[in-house]
């Protein structure tokens, strides 16, 4: 890995990763944290009531974000499991890892936003239509993984056994996304399209912006944060790690 | 001010969807900070035992 001609690598090293991301969370953390103050700001005493819902869809300033990194989640984690799967490098290994509870958390967000905003919005709190059913899987898809990992003690069989688990779970993703245009759903479509001009007020559109870039950088943190515990732990009998070990942190 | 914590009468769902959110962010960043701490006092305490390798 050390040899010349492969600077690529390096950036994939064990002990460069832990350093440099050790400088990064901080930063992602301090940055995600200002922009959840604006967001919050935004979303519950700037943004207007809306004229049908009133202040309920206040929540959705979570819901949708929270959804949206549900997926997004899953599909980082199951590339990096492939990539550790393919290519046996250690730092994807460990990224791979590192992204699922955080994954797990947004979903379990998701979900429970969802159905608080559901109560007042449609009478329910939970119903089983596709959308809110495959998201719903999506969390067992995360816990499974995890539990999986877990379970088998050595941890390159637990690497190779719930990387399969990961990427056999991806077909799940474009289910949810498009559950609500190819079966008859209580959940609404989407909003915001790729190819559309947003049909909402623009100070709505821009609390959903903050909201979702505040988690995006949140997750960056965390992720990053455990996937360096997680890396530390597997290298601990390389010198690097020893030399690590001994500085005070 | 008590107008804005009614939240037009919808304040249990908001503030519960806001709150839960607070909260499983906070125990999230707490959980890696103590399992963090955790894994370098194990590994130092190991580092000490001569001529010892750890099981797994």
């Amino acid at each position: 890995m050390a040899e010349r001609g492969v600077q690529w690598f390096r950036f994939a090293a064990p002990a460069r990763f832990y350093g440099l991301a050790g400088r990064l969370v901080p930063w992602l953390a301090g940055v995600a944290m200002l922009l959840f103050a604006f967001g919050v700001y935004l979303g519950l005493a700037v943004a207007p009531p809306d004229y049908q819902q009133g202040d309920s869809y206040r929540i959705l300033y979570i819901h949708v974000p929270a959804a949206w990194m549900s997926m997004f989640l899953y599909l980082l984690m199951a590339a990096y499991a492939v990539i550790g799967l393919v290519w046996r490098i250690k730092v994807a290994q460990a990224m791979a890892r590192a992204v699922a509870p955080t994954g797990a958390l947004f979903t379990v967000l998701a979900l429970w936003t969802g159905a608080l905003w559901g109560k007042p919005t449609w009478g329910v709190f939970w119903v089983w239509d596709a959308r809110l059913t495959s998201e719903l899987i999506l969390l067992f898809l995360y816990l499974g993984y995890m539990a999986l990992h877990a379970a088998i003690d050595d941890r390159r069989r637990a690497d190779d056994a719930s990387a399969l688990l990961a990427l056999v779970g991806v077909v799940n993703v474009p289910i949810i996304y498009f559950s609500v245009r190819w079966w008859n759903t209580l959940h609404q479509g989407a909003s915001i399209r790729v190819t559309e001009a947003p049909t909402m007020a623009t100070i709505m559109f821009v609390t959903l912006l903050v909201m979702t870039l505040a988690c995006w950088l949140y997750a960056s943190a965390v992720i990053l944060a455990r996937a360096r515990i997680e890396v530390l732990e597997r290298e601990h009998h390389s010198a690097w790690a020893q030399a690590v070990l001994e500085k005070p942190e | 001010m008590t107008e804005f914590l009614a939240m037009g009468g919808y304040a249990a769902y908001v503030w519960g969807a806001y709150g839960v959110m607070a909260l499983l962010l906070a125990t999230e960043c707490w959980h890696l900070r103590h399992r963090h701490r955790a894994l370098r006092a194990r590994l130092r305490r190991l580092a000490r035992l001569p001529g010892l390798e750890e099981g797994t």
